[in-house]
């Protein structure tokens, strides 16, 4: 076991860990922040999706050990983001939610599109959605709740 | 199992020296899933994902593309069409963010987007250890086997080198969907008009990235005839005849992404493709 210390959701946050693990096994099983998801640990899926230092990566696929330094934020720490919050009431509102595992994944990922760009066109959501798997809702839903949470941006 | 995050290339550098049986830790995007899977244990691995060092590309007519850039920076700043639709097929976003051109070279599999493009632009791999400084390998002397990249014990990749080849370039990439997927077969098809050369190489077609030297030499006569500032007007019989010296030269396998045959025909299909779209862009 090793010592890692990260920057997550704006706060040092210090844990043990196995030296090969991934940080979303850090965020889930040694701070308790379960909001990424856990699902195919192999970057097919997004459920796990992260901002880190502002890039949308998937958790699994980084080593928690090599990642101090860098600036990381989760779904839990969106809770006060002007953009993810119109991203969450236009998911319920468009019934983009349905089993619901991977709505964190996907309110992380469409945040990070809304911040670039308000009105994206439906390729462009497509592309940048590309990495976000959802066996529920079909996808038409949650292409309605991005429109939506652009207009709200307005 | 150890990590380190070395500072600096310097450092990193070092740890490599002292540890050549180190294994090098860059997006994550292939050993992360070997690691989270269990099918690898490292005793060591060295970070490189977040030196800066080599996140620097000079985009200009001599090109310089530092291991460490990832999809993302390489589809933003460089204007290589071909690598561009490469980079730009990688994945998803989460992925274009993290994996890097380094990676791919590294990781060294027959599907690796970027690779195809990098025989087709005749780039070389600037690698480096502690021991031997720089070393210069031209791509064609990169890929010993589907794995086996020609690094030496103890050195890292540090960048790829290549001449800016000009408007007329093609990928093509075939999978059952755009996005998240590994190729099926690739083709990546470049004609570079000012150094009149033309290059096609296959991706998934081989145990290596494969040159299609046969369609090339066609192609250069094709284009050598009309001169090579013009566009191509191609006939039905020149393409076809193209799209089988390509194919011909493909050495596919049956595997759990397409079979042989199917492989054959769809890199004839593309070459067709390729052809027609380099053609045009004079």
């Amino acid at each position: 076991m090793t010592q890692v210390r990260l920057q997550v959701n704006g706060a040092v946050r210090e844990a043990e860990a196995w030296p090969g693990e991934s940080l979303l096994y850090f965020l889930r099983e040694r701070l308790g922040l379960f909001g990424s998801k856990n699902a195919c640990e192999q970057g097919e899926c997004g459920s796990c999706s992260v901002f880190f230092d502002g890039e949308l990566v998937c958790s699994c696929l980084v080593l928690a050990a090599a990642a101090e330094g860098a600036q990381i934020v989760t779904v839990e720490g969106l809770e006060d983001d002007p953009v993810a919050a119109r991203v969450r009431e236009a998911m319920v509102a468009a019934g983009g939610v349905q089993c619901g595992f991977c709505t964190p994944g996907f309110v992380v990922a469409m945040t990070g599109l809304l911040r670039g760009n308000r009105h994206p066109s439906d390729l462009e959501t497509r592309e940048a959605l590309s990495g976000n798997l959802c066996r529920c809702t079909g996808y038409v839903r949650i292409f309605e709740a991005v429109r939506r949470a652009g207009d709200a941006l307005e | 199992m150890r990590v380190s995050v070395p500072k600096s290339l310097d450092a990193a550098l070092g740890l490599l020296a002292e540890d050549p049986q180190a294994v090098v830790l860059a997006g994550g995007t292939d050993l992360m899933v070997a690691i989270n899977f269990g099918r690898a244990r490292p005793e060591h691995i060295v970070s490189i994902a977040r030196l800066a060092e080599l996140k620097e590309l000079v985009a200009g007519e001599q090109v310089l593309c530092g291991a460490g850039v990832t999809y993302t920076h390489l589809l933003q700043r460089v204007r290589d069409r071909a690598l561009v639709d490469a980079a730009r097929t990688v994945g998803s976003p989460q992925i274009r963010n993290a994996g890097t051109i380094g990676g791919n070279l590294g990781t060294c599999s027959p599907a690796g987007d970027t690779l195809p493009i990098l025989a087709a632009l005749d780039a070389t791999i600037v690698v480096v250890s502690r021991r031997s400084g720089e070393r210069r390998v031209p791509f064609s002397d990169w890929m010993r086997g589907p794995k086996q990249p020609a690094l030496e014990p103890g050195e890292l990749v540090l960048r790829a080198e290549w001449e800016e080849a000009g408007p007329a370039q093609a990928f093509l990439k075939a999978g059952t969907r755009n996005a998240m997927v590994i190729a099926v077969a690739s083709l990546a098809m470049v004609v570079d008009r000012a150094r009149r050369r033309v290059r096609v190489a296959l991706g998934s077609a081989g145990p290596t990235i494969i040159r299609a030297t046969a369609a090339e030499e066609m192609a250069s006569g094709l284009i050598e005839e009309v001169g090579w500032e013009r566009p191509l007007t191609l006939t039905e019989a020149a393409r076809a005849r193209f799209a089988d010296l390509v194919a011909a030269a493909a050495r596919p396998i049956d595997d759990q992404r397409g079979t042989g045959a199917y492989r054959r025909h769809v890199i004839g299909v593309m070459a067709s493709r390729a052809l027609q779209r380099t053609g045009a862009a004079a």
